[in-house]
């Protein structure tokens, strides 16, 4: 069949005909760059453009580069190459990815709570006293659980979040770089630094391993009855994700969605708001035995191929667990370097694994740790700092 | 945009497809059943000289089809297997150290004192090792190679890096001997199973494709064109059975690498046509998996085998 748009004499509505739809595919959400448009339009001029399967094929090699854009594009492309002026119309039918809608202003939160802020009136004697006060308010802070904060302690507590860096948990890989004690002979700087002297061999250069940090995984519930804390959370993930690169996360409630690219983003409001974009299911139900499925299926030879480590956090509180639930534990345990369990409700003194699920979940995990306030996740922050075992296996595996 | 693969002046190396068409002919000359989107993407990264980047499910055929394009050209196949770790001196170039130091001594002892002319001399050609990347670069006889960067995600991110250098321009920098470029671009062919994500900037570079699992038509052609012996009764259930497969809930489908493996197995067998018994004793061909062979025992493997079995 032929395509109108695509009339091969009309050169200058061609070209703004490709313009046009590499626009769309960008407010349809998918990265399109100027360079991609360039090589779209000589890419068609060797191909025959009466054929519209090969049309489609040339654009989408060009246009997508990540299987996930295969649908939008596909769309897009259907009802772009079919109606001529109506396809802004016809675009709003897509699914657009959450990018492409609009987002709040960044920062637009701590600058209202900037703006809110009384201003400074009091004598410096009042300022002592504050001062003494809100030394001892951050002690409080430090243990005070989550779920019982007040907006501001919260506020407080994000801060704290946000200047949390992790040190690096290192790896050694395979590369190798110069490090005079290394244990490998670098025979190449050698001969080259022997060379200014006439061939004589004085300095052994060496070459040692390049440590990088291990990537983290982390699978955070947003149930309901992990929502006082789920946006801590990602703040943490954020303030982490932001000192190294590897660090992927994943939201579950009752599906499972990736906002790593969403967490991304440099600023946290900015990451926070697009993330929760991205997600459907906030304070639903929570059905962990499906979401671990869809993990293991689809992420975890994406994510977890070069040792990661996983942080599930998470209460632990399925309706549904059967031997499913154990199974699916059993191979994210089997699949990555170290299983950490996080769980808001080992707060409670006298917690007991009395859930059905947490029993079936509690044997595959290598580590079982508190998070619900702000020193917890300190001690989290020395664990994962530790350097590595080679492969560990649990303590409370073998217990159990 | 020029096409540069298109202007080499050898004579031995076939000329290049003019056309979809005629893409889609050669790679089934050479037994390589494609599907017409696939040979657009081939003949597109040819014409445009272009990096071809291929991703798909393990046993799909990605690899394949660079081995089935260096025969079907002509063109010397330069495999590069990516691993973690995989530096510059495995992937493009070493030094032959202990061949420079003799030079140096025998230098030495012909009373040779020119510094200069020294480190010019062993920093020369002859002392460098060249590896895939670089002999890619290197003119050939029957035209540029075909150049298979192949499971690229199991490569690190540096690597990665690396390789944006070369794909854009063709060249590589040596320190002690300059800028080598490649007078014509070769066929890239790159791979990855997805097993991480490959940085958004080496894909803008690439014509990127995702490769399927074939449809039931298309894999049939496929089994009978890859296992010569086999019957047509037979050939129809393997393809309907791992076609039913596919839709089950793996942890790991079969590719169509194992559906050959597969059929090869069976006819290996004389098995004329599929029952509970060599079904049972085979699936370690199709599913490697452990869990997934458990769960394909019973009703299961009765119903899909029914399935795949009934007229």
């Amino acid at each position: 069949m032929a395509i109108n748009h695509l009339a091969p004499e009309q050169t200058e509505q061609f070209a703004d005909n490709i313009v046009g739809f590499a626009r769309a595919l960008r407010s349809a959400g998918m990265p399109v760059g100027p360079g991609a448009v360039i090589d779209a339009m000589s890419a068609l001029e060797v191909i025959d453009i009466g054929h519209r399967a090969d049309v489609f094929t040339t654009l989408e090699a060009i246009f997508v580069k990540r299987h996930e854009h295969a649908l939008i594009f596909k769309q897009a492309f259907n009802l772009f190459f079919r109606a001529s002026e109506e396809w802004k119309h016809m675009l709003d039918s897509v699914p657009l990815p959450e990018q492409a809608k609009k987002k709040p202003q960044a920062g637009s939160r701590r600058v209202q709570e900037a703006m809110s802020q009384p201003r400074m009136t009091e004598t410096p004697q009042h300022q002592e006293q504050d001062l003494r006060l809100s030394f001892s308010d951050k002690e409080i802070l430090q243990k005070k659980d989550f779920a019982q904060m007040s907006a501001a302690e919260i506020t407080e507590a994000l801060r704290a979040v946000e200047r949390m860096r992790l040190p690096q948990a290192e790896l050694l890989t395979r590369r190798h770089r110069p490090d005079a004690r290394g244990l490998r002979l670098d025979l190449r700087r050698t001969l080259r630094a022997s060379l200014r002297t006439g061939g004589d061999i004085i300095d052994i250069h060496r070459l040692g391993r390049i440590e990088k940090p291990a990537p983290i995984v982390a699978l955070l519930d947003i149930s309901g009855s992990m929502s006082e804390y789920t946006r801590l959370f990602l703040h943490f993930l954020h303030a982490i994700g932001d000192a190294r690169k590897r660090v992927s996360v994943f939201l579950f409630g009752t599906r499972l969605t990736n906002v790593t690219r969403a967490l991304r983003q440099r600023d946290p409001d900015e990451a926070l708001a697009s993330c929760s974009a991205s997600v459907e299911d906030w304070a639903g139900g929570t059905r962990i035995s499906a979401s671990l499925h869809n993990f293991n299926k689809l992420w975890a030879r994406r994510v977890l191929s070069q040792g990661a480590i996983v942080l599930l956090i998470s209460d632990g509180l399925e309706r549904e667990a059967d031997s499913k639930l154990a199974f699916e534990m059993d191979r994210l345990h089997r699949s990555c370097r170290r299983l950490i369990w996080l769980n808001p409700l080992l707060r409670f003194g006298g917690f007991e694994a009395k859930a059905q699920g947490i029993k079936m979940m509690l044997p595959h995990v290598d580590e079982f740790r508190p998070v619900h306030n702000l020193s917890s996740i300190q001690e989290l922050i020395t664990t994962l700092s530790r350097p590595l075992p080679p492969h560990h296996r649990s303590l409370i595996r073998s217990a159990a | 945009m020029t096409s540069a693969a298109n202007t080499s002046g050898a004579n031995t190396s076939v000329v290049l497809p003019a056309s979809v068409d005629s893409m889609l002919e050669l790679l089934t000359s050479r037994g390589y059943l494609a599907e017409r989107s696939l040979a657009t993407v081939t003949y597109l990264s040819l014409r445009m000289g272009r990096p071809l980047f291929l991703e798909g499910e393990a046993g799909v055929g990605k690899t394949e089809i660079a081995k089935v394009l260096s025969a079907a050209l002509g063109r010397k196949l330069i495999r590069l297997q990516c691993y973690e770790g995989l530096d510059v001196s495995s992937a493009v170039y070493e030094w032959n150290s202990a061949a420079q130091m003799i030079a140096i001594r025998m230098a030495e002892a012909a009373g040779d004192t020119d510094r200069d002319q020294l480190s010019s001399d062993i920093f020369a050609d002859r002392y460098m090792i060249k590896r895939p990347l670089l002999q890619a670069l290197e003119p050939d006889v029957a035209g540029p190679p075909v150049l298979l960067i192949d499971e690229l995600d199991r490569a690190d991110e540096a690597f990665e890096a690396y390789l944006l250098e070369i794909l854009s321009d063709f060249q590589v920098t040596i320190p002690e001997f300059g800028t080598v470029k490649a007078p014509h671009p070769p066929i890239v062919i790159i791979t990855s199973n997805r097993t991480r994500e490959i940085h958004d900037a080496l894909k803008r570079r690439c014509l990127y494709h995702w490769v399927d699992y074939p449809d039931a038509d298309r894999e049939l052609a496929i089994v009978k064109s890859r296992v010569p012996g086999i019957s047509a009764k037979l050939s129809q259930q393997v393809v309907r059975f791992v076609q039913a497969l596919r839709n089950q809930d793996f942890y790991k489908s079969p590719g169509v690498a194992e559906t050959i493996d597969w059929a090869t197995a069976l006819s290996e067998l004389d098995a004329r046509s599929l029952t509970p018994q060599v079904v049972g004793d085979t699936l370690g061909a199709l599913l490697k998996y452990q869990d997934d062979i458990t769960r394909m025992q019973g009703d299961t493997l009765q119903k899909v085998l029914k399935d795949a079995t009934s007229e």
